[in-house]
């Protein structure tokens, strides 16, 4: 903080901090200067010139938006001659406004009817002769509307859209009073690289940006708002959500949201629509020869108890597995772990963070000693460096993203972009390493070669911090970069100049996803990434760390909670027999000391007969996990399968009973974001009636089956988790308020832990480990030429459940495709949106080629959401070692023009 | 010249945008500055493709559509307006047969207007790629006119 200096205030003595904004710390302190343009998260503009002051020995009225507070200033915020100069300037902006209060969607928020208010301005009154030739709105855009007849040209949205967002969409053109803003090269706004997050909305003082999806639903002060948690990713954002009569009418940013400080992405401020969706479950489902009817809630729990209890007793409990979900609560998941583990006894329980970080769990926890995002999500923002590898991040985690591109265009940071396709991160980038996919251990041991040649290696942090030196450095001496060259394809000179900038870095950051982790090789990986933190000191600092970004909202908190066949909540072992005691004596049950079978295994039993019933909540396999013909015969297999969802999906088609739950905006409960932080959700809407919580149906299952479970709600859950677990030991509803904490947060005075591992790793000292490159399980050959990866992009979300069922979102990206590269369109004589035939060694489908240079020239992208033409029909099931999460980023496959 | 010969007479900072656009405008047939020149531009400096577009739409001398051979830019700020400014630009639009800001069908007119081109006492006033023509009248449009026709720029 800067040194406090004294200011004086119409003759009223402030404090103040040197360098503070005087407009921000007038009204601070009461003196409500009105002002348009000025907007908190931006740079100020002085355009309106409404905030204008007068100070003691300068000359002339000055915005005061554009002054920094200094010792000693005098201002005179109110007197006549202002008062005069603010209302005219008032009179000319009605004069040149189309004033559709009547129907404007942000009638009584808006900032110049406030004013027109304030300074009792009317039409009839005005000295200025009133515009009435009207220009045509923009409503080109899928989601938002631009109406230059009510713009006034603070130009808020415009920083918004570069200095907040990091994009730069719009600006300002013309002249004088026919100054507007436009997007790109003023282009349609659907035609432009705007992306919907709606950010310039938010920023926006009057009704002159719209979200077209609300127009008409309510008048501002018809709806109510509640706070709440973004329902798609793994950010964690903060949403006020506005709503009438059960119906969500807008969703905003929460600008003190932790993790996201006012910023959404476009499935977050616009992907609501299939809350309201006639297409819900309401009523619990039996399937009788094949076909569905509807059930009551005691005729289809007592069936699905009966059907448990006899498999359990026929074959045992491990004949049992269980799918629970990244997309339900923490407490959820915990009691769906204790469940399985408690009433079926068995640790057969994972979810579909098998099939993205299982192998970041595994490798950060044996380098760190815990397996999540070292730092902050807002701490990207102010790393010297940022190497960003396998992470989409504009698309995948469009918020993170944003803070990633501040760091570079806001603060001179540095960052290197390791990925096969040329993503948007890498029109920010000093360097982009393009390495072939699935050589990551490679091009990562090159750059600790170097850096190790070039002695840029912390000596001190390994000496004190860190254990298994020598031999790390034994292998990595073998990575010159002329081999990795060979290897990787990226040119020597580049790991080189990666190195030294990433090696000089004050404070460096490593940014990685599924690009990393989807490997037969993700274990590796991973460790190569910790490796390269421990040998440049950048790891339990502010700033500086290894960041794995987790996908689904609440990926993080499943795993923290025991939804994987190897641990209890809390990453604590079932093998150890401490540990099974306590749980043991809690849940008042023997319970099982081996490893349960993971994601992929359960399918494999299930295929092979020794897994007869699986319970899968809120999960869909049918589109998410890899050999997707493989999952379908697996399932069908089983004697039994119940799922619990909000929708019949793909894989509650197959069920024999589906019981239908609730979505996120109906519940209380918390969900843990990727930075660790544990958020509390707020019921905004009814669910429909004849759903139930899933944590109920488990209950209720539970006591069907005679075992005694009795929360009253999730808070109680909570209660009990904070009792075992003890990263989770201090959380409790009433401590979480607006910004959660952040684990481990051991008890009740623990304020949470915004970076890990500061002075001592969780596990003692940082372990190196000795890695070698080790190609991907399936190379391109004669007959599958090319390497096929699978990803996510902006618009859906998952195997698209959600996204899917909203209008806007289709808009965007209305259904599957397959990126291609010039090179290979131009082999296969092929036209953009052409039909393909993408074949690999397990399946084929067909779907619309989309050029672009966007892919390397031998390589083929597909998203995995479309289960019509479902990318995981084609990709490898073959598994990590350790971590047995498949390798869906490399597969081969041909190409054919259909 | 070839864009990326142009580009690299200049550093790629920001500052530098105004005259690398002249730059490439005086280069380019149809005198003009083209969509994927101008995403080159951004590209090259580094900034977002909206603001090129501001600055490009921000000088009347910048122009994105093609403009004739010749362009016309009649001065309307005010001495020239007393003296009958907007008289001679219907002429020029009657004899031109186009409206301003458009270009004649045989591409070899545009009529642009303009503010104050600094010769005011020679008043009405217009240039022809950046020579100047005062104390027009009807008679003088017409002659100019041919003559540019014939591809002579004398009067
Ligand atoms: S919606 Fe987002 S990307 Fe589009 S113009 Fe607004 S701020 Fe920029
Ligand atoms: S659209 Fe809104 S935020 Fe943008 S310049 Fe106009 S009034 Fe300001
Ligand atoms: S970034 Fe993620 S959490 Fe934030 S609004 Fe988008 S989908 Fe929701
Ligand atoms: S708020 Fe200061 S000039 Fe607009
Ligand atoms: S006003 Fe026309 S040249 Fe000066």
């Amino acid at each position: 903080m800067n040194k406090m200096v004294k200011i004086t205030i119409d003759g009223k003595t402030i404090d103040a901090e040197e360098g503070a904004n005087l407009l921000q710390v007038a009204r601070d302190n009461g003196f409500d200067i009105p002002g348009l343009c000025y907007y908190d998260k931006v740079s100020p503009t002085g355009a309106c010139r409404l905030c204008l002051v007068k100070i003691k020995e300068q000359k002339g009225l000055i915005p005061s938006c554009t002054v920094k507070v200094s010792e000693g200033l005098n201002v005179t915020a109110f007197d006549e001659e202002l008062e005069d100069v603010r209302r005219t300037i008032v009179e000319l902006l009605i004069s040149e406004h189309k004033l559709g209060c009547m129907t404007c969607d942000t009638a009584s928020e808006c900032a110049l009817e406030d004013l027109a208010y304030r300074y009792n301005v009317t039409v009839d009154n005005l000295p200025f002769p009133v515009k009435t030739k009207y220009e045509s709105i923009d409503d080109s855009s899928p989601v938002l509307a631009y109406d230059p007849n009510k713009c006034i040209v603070c130009g808020r949205c415009v920083k918004a859209c570069y200095e907040i967002q990091g994009k730069g969409i719009i600006d300002f053109i013309g002249r004088g009073i026919e100054t507007k803003i436009a997007p790109d090269l003023g282009v349609d706004w659907k035609n432009s690289a705007c992306d919907g997050c709606g950010e310039c909305i938010q920023a926006c003082p009057v009704g002159a940006l719209f979200e077209i999806p609300s127009v008409g639903k309510a008048r501002k002060w018809e709806v109510e708002k509640i706070e709440t948690i973004c329902p798609y990713c793994g950010v964690g954002c903060r949403i006020e959500v506005e709503k009438k009569d059960n119906e969500i009418v807008r969703i905003n940013g929460v600008d003190d949201g932790p993790a996201n400080n006012g910023r959404l992405c476009v499935k977050g401020r616009f992907g609501y629509e299939y809350e309201m969706s006639n297409k819900r479950l309401r009523t619990p489902l039996i399937k009788e020869n094949g076909k569905f009817r509807e059930a009551s809630w005691d005729e289809a729990l007592t069936l699905t108890a009966r059907k448990f209890s006899e498999i359990k007793k026929n074959y045992g409990g491990n004949s049992i597995a269980g799918l629970s979900s990244a997309r339900c609560t923490n407490e959820e998941n915990y009691i769906f772990q204790k469940f399985m583990r408690a009433v079926i006894g068995t640790n057969n329980v994972d979810h579909c963070a098998r099939l993205c970080h299982a192998s970041t769990v595994a490798g950060l926890a044996r380098a760190f000693g815990s397996g999540a995002m070292t730092n902050s999500i807002r701490e990207l923002e102010f790393a010297d460096c940022i190497l960003v590898t396998g992470s989409n991040t504009t698309e995948t985690h469009p918020v993170i993203a944003t803070y990633i591109k501040n760091a570079v265009l806001n603060h001179g940071a540095k960052l290197i972009v390791a990925d096969p396709r040329k993503i948007d991160l890498v029109k920010y980038a000093t360097l982009w390493l393009r390495q072939k996919n699935g050589t990551d251990v490679a091009w990562l041991n090159g750059i600790m070669n170097v850096i190790l040649n070039e002695n840029l290696h912390d000596k001190e942090f390994i000496k004190n911090r860190t254990e298994g030196f020598d031999e790390f450095r034994m292998v990595v001496e073998n990575y010159t970069p002329e081999r990795v060259e060979k290897i990787t394809g990226v040119p020597k000179e580049k790991i080189i100049e990666a190195a030294r900038i990433y090696g000089t870095a004050k404070n460096a950051s490593i940014v990685f996803s599924m690009g990393i982790t989807q490997h037969t090789t993700g274990t590796d990986n991973v460790l190569s990434t910790a490796n390269l933190a421990l040998l440049t000191g950048n790891v339990g600092k502010l700033y500086s760390g290894v960041n794995p970004l987790r996908g689904q909202n609440n990926v993080q908190g499943a795993c923290d909670l025991g939804a994987l066949p190897n641990v209890y909540s809390g990453y604590q072992k079932v093998t150890d027999p401490d540990i099974k005691k306590k749980f043991e004596e809690k849940w008042k049950v023997a319970l099982d000391d081996k490893v349960g079978l993971s994601v992929v295994e359960m399918m494999n039993e299930a295929h092979k007969g020794n897994v007869k019933a699986m319970y899968i909540m809120g999960e869909n396999p049918m589109v998410s996990d890899p050999n997707l013909n493989h999952v379908e015969e697996a399932l069908k297999n089983l004697d039994f399968l119940v799922v619990q969802d909000i929708f019949l999906t793909e894989t509650a088609q197959l069920a024999d009973v589906v019981f239908p739950a609730y979505s996120s905006f109906e519940k209380s409960g918390t969900f843990t974001n990727t930075e660790r932080r544990i958020q509390l959700l707020n019921p905004v809407l009814k669910a429909p009636e004849g759903a139930k919580e899933d944590w109920e149906i488990v209950q209720e299952l539970a006591l069907k089956m005679g075992y005694e479970m009795q929360y009253n709600n999730q808070s109680d859950i909570m209660e009990e988790i904070a009792d075992v677990t003890p990263i989770y030991g201090g959380i409790h509803f009433y401590r979480l308020g607006k910004d959660g904490l952040q684990w481990p947060c051991k008890d009740e005075n623990d304020p949470g832990t915004l970076f890990l591992h500061k002075g001592k790793f969780s596990r003692g000292l940082g372990h190196f480990s000795p890695v070698d490159y080790i190609p991907p399980a399936e190379l391109p050959d004669k007959e599958y030429p090319y390497i096929l990866s699978t990803g996510r992009i902006l618009y859906h979300y998952h195997t698209g459940t959600m996204s899917r069922k909203v209008s806007v979102l289709n808009e965007y990206e209305p259904g599957p495709y397959a990126e291609i590269s010039p090179e290979l369109a131009a082999k296969l004589n092929l036209k953009d949106g052409e039909e393909v035939r993408i074949t690999s060694r397990r399946g084929a489908i067909v779907t619309k080629a989309r050029i672009t240079a966007r892919v390397a020239p031998d390589s083929v992208f597909i998203p995995f959401h479309f289960a019509e033409a479902a990318a995981n029909r084609l990709t490898n099931d073959a598994l990590d070692p350790i971590a047995k999460i498949p390798e869906l980023k490399v597969a081969a496959c041909k190409v054919e023009k259909m | 010249m070839k864009i990326d010969t142009i580009l690299s007479k200049y550093e790629p900072k920001s500052e530098n945008l105004i005259q690398i656009l002249h730059d490439i405008q005086d280069h380019t047939e149809g005198n003009y500055l083209k969509e994927e020149d101008l995403e080159k531009v951004a590209d090259y400096l580094k900034i977002p493709k909206s603001r090129v577009n501001g600055v490009v739409e921000f000088y009347s001398m910048f122009s994105k559509k093609p403009r004739g051979k010749y362009v016309i830019r009649l001065c309307k700020s005010p001495p020239c307006f007393v003296k009958g400014a907007f008289n001679m630009l219907d002429e020029l639009k009657s004899q031109l047969e186009i409206d301003v800001n458009e270009t004649t069908k045989d591409g070899l007119f545009t009529i642009e207007t303009t503010s104050c081109l600094g010769v005011c006492d020679e008043a009405p006033v217009m240039s022809i790629n950046n020579k100047i023509y005062g104390k027009l009248d009807s008679a003088k449009i017409k002659k100019i006119i041919e003559n540019y026709r014939k591809g002579k720029s004398e009067i």
